[in-house]
């Protein structure tokens, strides 16, 4: 091992000014990984007060008020705090550059600001739980969220200033895919990752905006009374929740879209064979981008719409299950013949493609006006949610941090443990909203501390299950930390998996501050599995 | 490790392979910049329309409570301005660097001039009461009639305050512009910052000739 080859992002500078100024990407990268786990811990006690709450149908534990601050907070934290900022954030910072075959991201230092402005906007937040929370649901609506005496202030404002960390990064990350490419790299030899952070980038750039103005105008709502939102000044509630789910709708997108692009490199990968439909996949994901924003009125549909606008938003929704399936369809098909190695991280992409499909598939079901007459507001959308956003992007971004674990910092995890954890993650995902699937077909209300006695067994199944999943998920992530304090080194020639773009043929593990020691050269796409072998090597 | 080129301006960034590169890459992000400040104006016009289609009759009577005169006058300084910071940078592409802070000189006074009558305007209706919402108290002769004309001055007062946060923020870009140009820092070599600003202020220009017609000219 070369003199240069030990020196590393992780040890190179030192000191606490070395990092908390720091411009390397992968540094950034790593300062979001840690603060988007320590909120998505937040959000899951939050999640587990509720669901122990709700193991007996009356008031056992808290109160209806509490029950309201808890909801609130776990959605706005779970879904502003961690999923939209910690992906693109985390993985994505530490990766984008590399894949490229960068030195940097376009604008070091506006990348710092994004973290910096991403973690006082998280101020405000924690300001919210402090001073006694917030009781609106995480989607604020008027006019009870003007009327509302919890903290919406602190909250929106928290939001609106994540916003501009949301949008600083999406620029960040366009600029550096179109202008930092090396010579060579042209955009269908792009990793299907990149592909992915660009559609959510361009969907964080032009929606967020949307949001900051309309958490604005809530807030001078308050302020002023400014009778845009207020039936009593002439205003409309209902103008409220188009503005927000123009914004909130899309954000779907940002929060799925980067999972796609995970599971995208981890199934080649780990079934060494070239990705099928490589062009399907990197324009799947535009398209989902642009019909994101088109279909913000299917969850308007009991909020008082014209007939003929209920009909034209559930018609455009149909049409997003089309790139979807083509993205299913072409995973499996990689698949399909490969070496498939059962890794962690393809345990957590197969488990993945189980759970998103049933997600994706009963958003269809939600999409369709007149069954989401009857579900609308029920745990039926509750568990679709979560099939999606847990099931779906937590899954992929669990997998994600065991892919690239070795790679981002050096050191290697139980692998067994690993895998144990993740099985816990499956079952105990699937026991804990499969039964609210059912719960929401027999008609049982969302955001509701007590219910009647006929729910008391899937409710109860559902607690039992959240706890298996709790416990899964904190040692699933306690093994990957576990690795990093017992120095459990992998050599930092390794790429255990045999991964094929450039992150793993190019640098070391962890790698060097500057990314390559030079201009790395093209030598193969990124999924060229018939055409050269790489080899799995991982010595520690 | 590529180490960087002695031969390289001191104004490369390590990170870049060469002074085109960088170039480009500002340039892009500043126009994909841009397209975020075209979406966030396009909420509030979004909501200008559906407010403006719900009550017509009284948007067209209250927008006559506004003075056309300022507003075509502050139309007028603006557009000048425009034509200012573009010949600032003509100025620094030749290399005229008196020309340039003469320029950008004009350009900031203009600014403070559009902020001065925006001023009038406001504190006029101030005293008046042709206020947002709940403060709202303006009964004239000329406005009895009118079917919720706070929800007009709501957003009259949202859009072109916005728009005239932008003004501010110009100004102290553009001031930090002469500053750097009369130290010398932006020659015709490398003058990227003030053509990135001329861009914001061409946006904040434009954005002022829709605000313009669908304020002060409607009716």
């Amino acid at each position: 091992m070369s003199e240069n080859m030990k020196q590393n992002y992780l040890n190179h500078p030192k000191g606490i000014m070395s990092w908390l100024l720091t411009l390397d990407h992968k540094r950034i990268g790593l300062m979001y990984l840690v603060s988007g786990i320590l909120f998505f811990f937040l959000g899951g006690l939050l999640a587990l007060v509720m669901r122990f709450e709700l193991a007996a149908p009356g008031n056992d534990i808290i109160s209806n008020e509490i029950y309201n601050n808890a909801y609130t907070l776990h959605g706005a934290i779970m879904i502003f705090l961690f999923i939209i900022p910690a992906i693109p954030g985390a993985l994505g910072n530490i990766l984008l550059p590399l894949m490229v075959g960068a030195k940097d991201v376009a604008f070091p230092r506006l990348n710092l600001a994004s973290f910096y402005i991403y973690s006082f906007g998280a101020l405000f937040a924690l300001y919210t739980i402090i001073n006694g929370g917030v009781d609106t649901g995480w989607t604020f609506y008027t006019p009870y969220s003007t009327q509302s005496s919890s903290n919406v202030v602190p909250m929106t404002l928290g939001i609106f200033i994540i916003g501009f960390s949301s949008i600083l990064t999406g620029l960040n990350f366009i600029a550096t895919v179109h202008k930092m490419r090396i010579p060579g790299l042209t955009w269908y030899k792009l990793p299907l990752f990149v592909w992915a952070l660009y559609g959510t980038s361009l969907v964080q750039i032009t929606a967020t905006p949307v949001l900051a103005i309309t958490m604005v105008l809530l807030m001078l709502e308050r302020f002023l009374g400014i009778g845009i939102f207020d039936p009593a000044l002439g205003g409309d509630p209902v103008l409220y929740q188009h503005f927000f789910w123009f914004y909130s709708h899309p954000a779907v997108y940002i929060m799925i879209l980067p999972a796609f692009g995970i599971i995208s490199e981890i199934i080649p990968v780990h079934s060494r064979k070239k990705i099928w439909g490589y062009k399907f996949i990197a324009y799947s994901t535009l398209s989902i981008a642009f019909i994101g924003f088109l279909v913000w009125g299917h969850h308007m549909f009991t909020s008082g719409q014209s007939v003929f606008s209920q009909i034209v938003f559930s018609f455009i929704t149909y049409f997003v299950g089309i790139p979807t399936g083509v993205k299913i369809f072409s995973w499996i098909l990689t698949m399909y013949k490969g070496q498939v190695s059962f890794t962690p991280p393809m345990f957590y992409a197969l488990a993945f493609l189980f759970l998103f499909t049933i997600g994706g598939l009963t958003g269809i079901f939600l999409g369709a006006v007149a069954l989401d007459i009857h579900l609308h507001d029920t745990y039926f959308v509750v568990a679709h949610f979560h099939y999606v956003m847990q099931g779906g992007t937590i899954v992929a971004f669990l997998g994600g941090l065991h892919h690239w674990w070795p790679k981002s910092f050096g050191v290697m995890y139980n692998q067994t443990i690993a895998n144990i954890a993740a099985l816990g993650v499956f079952i105990g995902f699937n026991g804990t909203f499969f039964p609210q699937f059912l719960l929401g077909l027999r008609g049982m209300p969302r955001r509701y501390a007590t219910y009647d006695e006929q729910f008391v067994e899937l409710h109860s199944y559902s607690t039992f299950w959240s706890g298996i999943l709790g416990i899964s998920i904190f040692i699933a992530v306690m093994n990957l930390f576990w690795s990093f304090i017992k120095r459990n080194k992998v050599d930092p020639g390794s790429n255990p998996w045999g991964g094929m773009t450039l992150e793993w043929t190019h640098t070391s593990s962890p790698p060097h501050p500057h990314n390559f020691e030079e201009e790395p050269v093209l030598q193969h796409g990124p999924y060229d599995y018939d055409k050269v072998i790489v080899q799995k090597t991982y010595k520690k | 490790m590529a180490h960087h080129n002695p031969d390289a301006p001191s104004h490369l960034k390590h990170y870049f392979h060469d002074v085109n590169q960088q170039y480009e890459t500002s340039k892009f992000a500043m126009w994909a910049f841009i397209l975020t400040e075209v979406l966030t104006f396009a909420g509030l016009f979004v909501a200008y329309i559906v407010y403006r289609s719900w009550y017509p009759n009284m948007f067209i009577d209250a927008h006559l409570l506004l003075d056309v005169n300022k507003g075509l006058m502050n139309t007028i300084v603006l557009i000048t301005s425009s034509l200012t910071m573009a010949l600032a940078i003509w100025a620094i592409q030749k290399n005229n660097k008196r020309l340039s802070v003469l320029m950008l000189a004009a350009t900031f006074i203009f600014a403070l001039v559009f902020l001065g009558i925006k001023y009038l305007e406001y504190s006029h209706k101030f005293e008046v009461g042709q206020l947002p919402g709940e403060f709202y108290s303006y009964m004239g002769p000329d406005a009895v009639h009118l079917n919720n004309p706070h929800i007009f001055f709501s957003i009259y007062f949202i859009m072109t305050g916005l728009h005239g946060l932008h003004v501010a923020i110009g100004m102290g870009l553009i001031a930090w512009l002469i500053y750097s140009t009369q130290k010398g820092n932006l020659t015709s070599e490398y003058y990227t910052p003030m053509e990135m600003i001329g861009i914001f202020w061409h946006l904040v220009d434009l954005i002022w000739i829709y605000l313009f017609p669908l304020f002060y000219l409607i009716g």
